[in-house]
């Protein structure tokens, strides 16, 4: 028997911490790049053309598994190697759509009520570690950092009964594609950017700054903007009913983020330091700190959300307790982990310059976000 | 390109590729090559390490928009690199030599157009029996191929016909990748 998957069945196992085994038969190189995360997850790599002629050699580790998902970049040559081992009368599962599935695959979850009956959702972008946000208030709604699907949030708004009225990305993204212009357009709301990031983007937008204050819903509700310069120069958080900040790609809950996807690590280090450890430190520490990103499934709570008090991450986060200058410094230019996939054609695409097909837009975003140093 | 044999697996999608092309080079003989003619990006990555993962040599691709032609060579999987000419030089040796020298390339011809040394004049090794007339037996010439192997067949053929002073290149083209020609 072979049972089709969604990516939103494997989201569920990863955050519910239920084993399976992933049998991934892309390419080494894809593999080790990047693949399925799940804590409780196992995984066998073998590229399905080393198994074209049989998959015995396979047969004594599948069986010992719970449960088994055959994985591959569409989806083709795992629907072949499943029906191999289907053949073989093991019970197998393929996850329909491929890692292209589980890089689109976004799914809310709500974090918490604002005041007057307001609320605010995050959506987890699984495949990529990406978090985007909304948060509604009587009949309205705004939206933070939004992917390209712009559908999940359209769909969601309707759901809700809310009208979304401004769109803002918290910075010029590098890892993927922003959704935020174009939803923006499609529902007749105001997209707000940093003019600081954007010096070449070819649209109209929304300037933010800390003057920036945004309303939404019932009066007393609102987002305010707070410059943050560091990954980017334009970088803005932005605390949103009092209660919740939203800190981009400067501050995440295990690690903090690169300088250098602009090209200009050296110039930004300071900026970095200066949000991080001062402008950062002057909020209160009750704020539950929401980030853009998070790098592996241990930053899961356990109700699948990404989130911790400033407090906490204060005394936590190995990236606020940095008393050095210089070794700060050290981290943040050297020693940094790869940069994301095409993450220049991405800014491109942020701002306007170019707009690629549907297909190679996905292509671009595939692998990990890796926008973050530790 | 002149390649032996032609496979067209444009609008498929993986796997479909790599297993039309298990399926033709299987039919081949060995030495002869194949152009697959692709559309999934796919091919890009899976060609090469399906041709590394069974022994095949995998030549080149040319992109022309959306279309990859690939280019395979089928190797004798079972051969093991074994080697009987004496008179040997290596790569580094070989690109010393002033003035230029005769440099004899036996690769097939595709993979002679996607690289070779300036100046090698390209003579895959089952045509040269054919052709030694158009060399002269008192002269130097250095022979070379991927790995030595096929340079090393040509050698003995080129001495049994007379050839005075013969020397096969080591370890060959496979790892020079500087400063080539191409005709592509």
């Amino acid at each position: 028997m072979i049972q089709q998957w969604t990516a939103k069945k494997v989201a569920s196992y990863a955050i519910n911490k239920k084993s399976l085994l992933v049998l991934d038969v892309r390419n080494r190189d894809a593999f080790e790049d990047w693949k399925i995360e799940g804590l409780s997850f196992e995984y066998v790599n073998i590229p399905y053309f080393e198994l074209l002629d049989g998959v015995e050699q396979l047969l004594p580790q599948l069986k010992q598994a719970q449960e088994v998902l055959v994985v591959c970049a569409k989806e083709g040559s795992s629907i072949m190697i499943a029906e191999m081992i289907a053949e073989e009368g093991l019970e197998v599962g393929y996850l329909v759509g491929g890692m292209q599935a589980w890089s689109n695959y976004i799914s809310p979850k709500k974090i918490g009520d604002l005041q007057g009956g307001g609320e605010l959702y995050q959506f987890i972008r699984f495949g990529k570690g990406c978090l985007s946000y909304m948060a509604l208030s009587e009949g309205q709604a705004i939206v933070i950092d939004a992917a390209r699907f712009t559908d999940v949030y359209k769909t969601f708004a309707q759901e809700k009964n809310v009208a979304i009225t401004a769109v803002i990305d918290s910075h010029l993204h590098a890892d993927h594609i922003s959704g935020g212009r174009q939803l923006a357009q499609e529902v007749k709301a105001t997209y707000y950017l940093s003019s600081k990031d954007a010096t070449e983007v070819i649209f109209e937008y929304c300037n933010l700054d800390t003057q920036t204050a945004i309303s939404f819903g019932q009066s007393s509700v609102h987002l305010q903007a707070l410059y943050s310069p560091g990954h980017t120069i334009g970088s803005t958080s932005f605390i949103i009913d009092d209660r919740y900040l939203l800190t981009g790609d400067i501050l995440f809950v295990d690690s903090i983020g690169r300088p250098d996807l602009a090209g200009l690590a050296e110039d930004w280090v300071s900026d970095l330091r200066e949000t991080l450890y001062d402008r950062y430190r002057k909020l209160d520490e009750a704020l539950i700190v929401l980030p853009a990103h998070y790098m592996t499934m241990a930053e899961l709570n356990a109700d699948g959300s990404v989130s911790k008090s400033l407090g906490q991450l204060v005394a936590d986060n190995h990236g606020l307790n940095i008393k050095d200058t210089e070794e700060f410094r050290h981290l943040v230019t050297d020693h940094l982990p790869p940069q994301p996939n095409a993450y220049e054609e991405i800014r491109k695409v942020n701002m306007g310059i170019v707009t690629p097909q549907e297909e190679e837009q996905a292509t671009m975003e595939i692998g990990p976000n890796r926008c973050a140093v530790r | 390109m002149a390649v032996d044999e032609k496979l067209d697996v444009s609008g498929l999608a993986c796997p479909m590729p790599i297993i039309k092309t298990k399926k033709a080079i299987a039919a081949m003989k060995i030495g002869e090559t194949l152009e697959i003619i692709a559309t999934d990006a796919g091919s890009k990555a899976d060609l090469p390490a399906w041709a590394q993962s069974t022994g095949h040599h995998y030549v080149g691709l040319i992109e022309e928009g959306a279309v990859l032609k690939h280019y395979m060579r089928k190797c004798d999987v079972t051969m093991t690199n074994e080697m009987h000419f004496k008179s040997t030089i290596t790569n580094e040796e070989l690109l010393k030599i002033s003035p230029k020298p005769n440099i004899i390339d036996v690769r097939e011809s595709i993979e002679y157009d996607f690289g070779h040394i300036k100046g090698a004049v390209s003579m895959p090794l089952g045509e040269l029996a054919l052709k030694l007339a158009s060399f002269d037996q008192e002269q130097t010439y250095y022979l070379i191929c991927r790995s030595g192997t096929r340079s090393d067949l040509a050698c003995k053929l080129m001495v049994d016909h007379g050839f005075k002073h013969i020397v096969n290149v080591l370890p060959g083209m496979q790892s020079i990748t500087t400063d080539l020609e191409k005709n592509i």
